[in-house]
């Protein structure tokens, strides 16, 4: 059976382009331009999905993206809306969430068990015997959920895009496309993203039987497309409202992030279902629904349909299905009194003070339950009669489209007369238009653009809006003994779940949200916060306003992560020797954003050792270039240096080096480096790999708010540096420079030629008695490496990498800040009294170690050797106990080639600190393992 | 099928009771005011009736009940702390967690899942065995383990996280666990009020009556109210409460992000954590996917949301479980945590003479819930600190005693 209807004007769908797809395994066609739901009930279906709780067949609801009913997978997809999926050829599609597919879902069985689940049903249950709660975990979780996830989906790439525009409207309806065109003739730049595929948003569908808004829609569609000013965004939806105007618009390929100038809202306004029994049975629909079948898709909505009306806007749809053919069987209004004389002419059957009780039909809507009533939810019995029937089309109210306004802090009021949500006070270039502000109708929504627009230009203000023209009826909900009367589809919420909440206490609107979920399900609320809120309203004997609203959290429409995500973005850094490093075999590891070599070759264990032997009886050489690399200038560069660092470096003679070691305000130990001064006033610093980023920061915030005079050049990325170590380091450099090495003894420094390349030597010993570290131009140091590779071969020259330096610098007893400190060690603690200028009035953390000093150190670290060390040595981090209490851990370990011992450091209790004092160390395997304090450096001083 | 639920549908009428009480007025004074109506204050409220006798309890919420961070955290309950004093305390937590929808007669999900937290560099791996050590020290159950088990545990799991941070081991902590975040205020807030603590909801402190550095009542928007002891556990607001009190924390309020997903069909099992990913998921029992990351670096006393903090969060989770591109983020929102220099919690005394402080929680409260509940009850009954609370004494900051809890941060914040 098909329901199309002859070629409507205006319609979206391209009839020359029919589309075969498949639904729960049967074929189907429809067209180009169809959504998946209106091919479907086009083809005469009823039954597309199952509710999420009681699995209740479901049909169409509103063809305006909160239609949860029809939730689609397809193997890798899942959750896809059928109201707003695009057709497309081959799809093969079923619904989320049955047992046993869509007909025969077996989880129907839970709808004869509704008396068990009411709202918050699992709050009461399951948790006694405790034993049995996994069980009965398990069988809910696998009963709720929608899709079946796909383990094998692809990542895809979204596209990520950035706009700027001086006013951004969102809904291109009548009143968006006159607020933009109003604003893009004023000379602007405009975006007008709408989250329909077309534009026009009530313009292409509500015509009360009379297409003649399309002839508008025409003319203001190609006034946008052909204005230079506007950029017009269709299937682009407003996800949220973020702070200075930040507005994601989601489309079907990626995100377009809009950062805007003025924001006008102009999204209208979502139809509001009517609580009656059986009201979410296939069939009963909301009347823009109908509409927007008819209009967009050429679908016959139903062929025998009962209207009920809660508003004027009903008699439109009544002649819309009148015209698409529809019989109308009866209009039934819930209010008593409503200007009727144009369907009366119809001849359409009227009855006003009316109201639906029930819908009937099993599967799809038979016929209608209608009685008198008195407008306030008392239906009279008496009254009631059956009316045959294939569908029921419900306009009762509105609920405004203002998640964007409530997220960027404008206040709503509810209008009485309106009954609706409408902004009282707006926030900062913040304009809304249209039916958010409850108006209603061609002609004033056309005005309100204008004047939305003229306000954001700041062109006039303070032009009082139009009255509020929609109408809402108050209270268009039904109690029905038998329940199935449905405020939430989402969640499968009825009238009788609010009570419930309301009497066990969830009265605030908050509280009643969180525990009968209403709102919380994929539709975010659209279609039920407003029922929520009467219902509440009136069980607290309150008025609307009193009750509020929830709060409208961001996103408008869910986005899905790969739209958020974006495409895959990891720098990674390389140093200027990288491409020699892999040539020569190097394990790279990743340190931070960097790629450094932890040693060269795949065995580790004999590549350090190799590398170590070199270091101690020869020479090696490691690429230091991703330091942290800082120039310091100006007359207070020494003064900020001295305040920054615990050292004295105002005094610091040029063409030497002092330790640099860097406390936060607490006295923790946050990063160490070297300061050298190269001239009266330039300083060359040094910082960590890892902590190069924030010692910059650290620094450059400092020199703001101590307002020195002095200027930070971060070199990190343009200077490269090698550390050059072992016993022959100074007589290979020799070969290369003509610097004065020796008198750079016990930390100079100098700058000089070096292999033909103007570079900084710096005697350091982190790693070797005998070391030197070269930095140079990052184009340029490369140059040196490779001359030292040529004039180092004779003398047993060996690369290194950061394994081997881990444990060269552990045989020289120095620590690693980050590995052998924790985010608490200070100075004290560490044996570092020697570098704290305590003589000095100010450095940062001064003021905490001052504090400190006067309390006993508790712990410090110390060095240790294991005499009978176990096959596995502990690991790093375990723990040092005295007397089955944890005093300390182990901080670093290694069996050191050059010793041929097991060495390491440790934190301590102080007691034990001293050299020759037995340590208990837990070994991650549980036993104890005994070792030895001993001094450092663990190797012998002389090269 | 389980009796309640049997017993529930065969009367006629729903003859479920209400949770609390809602007085109308506030008595003149009361034994005690417990100011915040989340579930520590709950907890501190049903703890002093239960244990301690002191039924005369006024609990003064200034929005509704578990709205602060009760309601936005993503619920995830563990004992793999750092320090000796964070371990005790938390394990004492889990402890009381693992019997509590019995105790109070609520299910609240407690759901035991096991949690890992990823560790991808050696310098993690480092910290992850300081973590098991101090653990297993302590009596808790935790174990560092390889890529094997954690591919075993969650096959979906991209080992190479897209090749960008390879997973090297994990700190594997079994009684790792979820609730049902605002039921735990509902039930001790329901257990607190059969017991006759009174709850005030829309009920906002104005400020205190303090003489001679003693507290003597507490002026709210609905009249002053007379007490001799009062406990303040709001979270994000401490410092307008000491402020009241005229005097200073450490407490920084910078905002926590967290956003949800739509539900679908169970897959993950157990909740796992990345430091250097800045991730935290799990799947609720309604199917959706509850994600997090780490604070937002700066200081914002709002619950604004931030674009930034999704699009970051989507790239990591991605890197994580490429597969999930296509699945959608349903909501975001953001709740202020308190955070303190060393990332433990401020509780017990505080300058003020009978005024308690129950705040620092940062991004950890509430898995403390019932055990800052039960020793913040302690404390005000006896005036004396509860032993388990010792090591987060206000004065540590002044004495330099720090409990320094930062390597247990979730994800690197």
């Amino acid at each position: 059976m098909t329901l199309r209807l002859p070629p409507q004007p205006g319609e979206w769908i391209d009839r020359a382009t029919p589309v075969n797809f498949t639904f729960e395994g049967q074929a189907y066609t429809g067209y180009a331009g169809d959504s998946v739901t209106s091919a479907l009930w086009g083809a005469g279906e009823r039954v597309l999905g199952r509710s999420f709780k009681y699995h209740r067949p479901r049909g169409l609801m509103s063809l305006a993206n909160h239609d949860i009913n029809v939730m689609l997978e397809d193997g890798t997809a899942i959750n896809m809306r059928g109201d707003v999926l695009p057709l497309a050829r081959g799809m093969e599609l079923r619904a989320v969430n049955t047992l046993g597919g869509l007909k025969g879902d077996k989880y129907a069985v839970l709808e004869w068990m509704a008396p068990l689940l009411p709202a918050g049903f699992y709050y009461k249950a399951f948790h006694k015997p405790k034993a049995l709660f996994p069980f009965w975990e398990n069988v809910i979780r696998r009963m709720a959920g929608l899709g079946v996830m796909n383990p094998q989906a692809p990542r895809g790439e979204a596209i990520k895009q950035h706009r700027h525009c001086d006013v951004l409207v969102i809904g291109a309806g009548p009143a968006g496309l006159s607020a933009a065109l109003t604003a893009a003739k004023k000379g602007v730049r405009v975006i007008l993203a709408d989250e329909n595929a077309r534009i026009g948003g009530t313009l292409g569908y509500d015509h009360a039987g009379q297409p003649t808004a399309l002839e508008t829609l025409a003319r203001l569609q190609s006034e946008v497309a052909s204005h230079p000013n506007i950029e017009l965004l269709p299937a682009h939806y407003a996800a949220g409202w973020y702070t200075d105007h930040l507005v994601p618009l989601v489309g079907p390929s990626g995100m377009i992030k809009v950062r805007a100038g003025k924001v006008v809202v102009a999204m209208g306004a979502f139809e509001q279902p009517a609580v009656f029994r059986n009201n979410d049975l296939p069939g009963v629909m909301l009347g823009s629904a109908s509409q927007r079948l008819i209009h967009r898709y050429a679908v016959k909505p139903f062929q025998r349909a009962v209207v009920l009306a809660g508003n004027d806007q009903a008699q439109r749809v009544v002649m819309d299905l009148h015209q698409a053919g529809v019989e109308v069987v009866a209009y039934v209004d819930l209010r008593p009194d409503a200007d009727c004389t144009v369907i009366r002419q119809l001849g359409i059957p009227i009855y006003l003070g009316n109201c639906v009780q029930e819908a009937l039909g099993k599967h799809a809507v038979e016929g209608v339950r209608i009685s008198r009533w008195d407008g306030q939810g008392h239906p009279d019995p008496d009254t009631s009669m059956t009316i045959a029937c294939d569908g029921v089309a419900v306009s009762v109210g509105w609920a405004p489209a203002a998640a964007l306004l409530y997220q960027s802090g404008c206040k709503m009021r509810f209008d009485d007369a309106a009954q609706q949500f409408v902004p009282e006070r707006l926030a900062p270039g913040m304009f809304a238009a249209g039916r958010v502000n409850g108006i209603y109708g061609l002609e004033a929504a056309l005005e309100d653009g204008e004047r939305a627009a003229r306000e954001a230009l700041g062109l006039a203000t303070g032009v009082a809006r139009a009255a509020e023209t929609g109408s809402s009826h108050p209270w268009p909900i039904v109690p029905h003994t038998a329940n199935k009367n449905f405020l939430d589809f989402d969640e499968d919420l009825q009238l009788k779940d609010f009570e419930t909440a309301a009497q066990e206490s969830f009265d605030n609107i908050e509280l009643m949200k969180r525990f009968t979920t209403v709102g919380m399900g994929p539709s975010q609320g659209k279609h039920s916060n407003m029922n929520a809120i009467r219902v509440l309203a009136r069980l607290r004997g309150e008025p609307i306003p009193k009750v509020g609203s929830t709060t409208a959290r961001p996103f408008f429409h869910p986005v899905p992560l790969g739209h958020l995500a974006g495409r895959t973005f990891h720098p990674e850094r390389r140093t200027p020797m990288h491409d020699w490093h892999a040539a020569h075999g190097a394990t790279f590891a990743t340190v931070g954003v960097w790629q450094r070599p932890a040693y060269y070759g795949t065995d580790k264990a004999k590549a350090v050792e190799a590398e170590v032997k070199a270091v101690r009886h020869a020479v090696g050489m490691i690429d230091v270039s991703t330091l942290g690399k800082f120039e310091v200038h100006g007359p207070q560069a020494g003064e900020l240096l001295e305040r920054f660092y615990t050292g004295h470096f105002v005094n610091q003679r040029v063409g030497t080096t002092r330790y640099a070691l860097l406390l936060d305000e607490a006295g923790v130990m946050l990063d160490d480096g070297i300061v050298a001064r190269l001239s009266n006033d330039c300083y060359y610093v040094t910082a960590s790999t890892s902590n190069a980023a924030t010692v910059y920061r650290e620094m450059t915030r400092r020199l703001q708010t101590w307002g020195l005079e002095a200027t930070i050049v971060n070199l990190t990325g343009s200077y490269g540096g090698l550390n050059l170590a072992g016993p022959h380091s100074q007589s290979l450099l020799k070969l290369l420079t003509d610097l004065d090495l020796a008198a750079l003894a016990n930390g100079g420094v100098a700058e000089g030629m070096v292999a033909g390349v103007q570079a900084r030597v710096i005697n350091v010993r982190f790693v070797a008695e005998l070391a030197y570290e070269i930095h140079a131009p990052a184009q340029d140091i490369a140059r040196i490496w490779l001359a030292l590779e040529e004039a180092g071969r004779s003398v047993g020259l060996k690369p290194f990498g950061t394994d081997t330096q881990r444990l060269l610098r552990l045989e020289m007893g120095h620590f690693i800040i980050g590995q052998d400190t924790d985010g608490l060690t200070n100075p004290l603690e560490a044996g570092l009294q020697w570098v704290l200028a305590n003589d000095k009035p100010f450095y940062l953390g001064q003021r905490s170690l001052k504090l400190l000093a006067e309390k006993p150190v508790s712990k410090r670290l110390v060095g240790f050797m294991l005499e009978a060390p176990p096959a596995t040595l502990p690991d790093e981090c375990c723990l040092v106990l005295r007397a089955g209490k944890i005093v300390g851990r182990l901080t670093s370990i290694a069996q050191s080639p050059t010793l041929g011992q097991v060495i390491g450091l440790a934190y301590v209790a102080s007691e034990d600190a001293a050299p020759g004092s037995r340590i208990t160390i837990r070994h991650q395997n549980g036993r104890d393992v005994v070792a030895t304090v001993v001094p450092t450096p663990f190797i012998g001083v002389a090269p | 099928m389980p009796y309640q639920l049997l017993k529930f549908a065969l009367s006629k009428k729903h003859p479920e009771p209400a949770f609390f009480r809602q007085p109308a007025e506030l008595k003149p004074s009361y034994d005690a005011v417990i100011i915040g109506g989340g579930g520590h204050g709950l907890a501190a409220a049903y703890y002093l009736a239960k244990e301690h006798g002191l039924t005369n309890v006024a609990v003064l919420e200034r929005g509704y009940l578990g709205g602060g961070n009760t309601g936005r955290n993503t619920t995830i309950i563990r004992s793999n702390y750092l320090t000796p004093e964070g371990v005790a305390f938390y394990d004492a937590s889990v402890k009381l967690w693992e019997n509590l929808s019995q105790e109070l007669d609520l299910n609240l999900f407690y759901s035991t899942r096991g949690h890992f937290t990823l560790a991808h560099t050696e310098s993690a791996m480092r910290t992850m065995r300081w973590r098991a050590e101090v653990n297993k020290q302590m009596g808790v159950e935790s174990e560092v383990v390889g890529p094997d088990v954690i591919q075993a545990a969650v096959p979906e799991l991209d080992m190479s996280c897209s090749g960008h941070a390879p997973i090297l081991g994990a700190l594997y902590h079994k009684p790792g666990s979820v609730a049902r975040h605002d039921a735990v205020a509902w039930g001790f807030g329901r257990a607190a009020s059969e017991m006759g603590v009174e709850i005030f909801q829309n009920t906002e402190v104005t400020g205190l009556d303090i003489r001679n550095g003693r507290i003597a009542g507490v002026h709210t928007s609905r009249g002053t109210i007379k007490t001799g002891k009062v406990l303040s556990a709001v979270a994000g607001y401490t410092p307008r409460i000491t402020k009241m009190a005229g005097f200073d924390t450490p407490i920084v309020i910078h905002p926590l992000q967290a956003c949800v997903t739509e539900p679908m069909k169970p897959w993950l099992n157990t909740i796992l954590v990345s430091g250097s990913l800045h991730v935290y998921v799990s799947q609720s029992s309604r199917g959706e996917l509850v994600m997090g990351a780490s604070l937002d670096p700066y200081e914002v006393h709002a619950t604004r949301s931030t674009l930034d903090f999704v699009e970051g969060l989507s790239s990591h989770i991605l890197d994580m479980f490429p597969f999930l591109a296509g699945i959608k983020v349903v909501r975001q929102w953001a709740g202020m945590a308190d955070m303190t220099p060393d990332f433990a919690p401020v509780m017990g005394k505080t300058p003020v003479e009978g005024l308690y402080l129950d705040a620092g929680w940062g991004t950890w409260g509430f898995k403390a819930t019932p055990i800052s509940g039960k020793t913040m009850a302690h404390t005000l009954a006896t005036d004396k600190p509860h032993e388990l609370i010792h090591g987060f004494r206000l004065d540590r900051f002044r004495d330099f005693e720090l409990t320094g809890e930062k390597g247990a941060a979730s994800v690197g914040h």
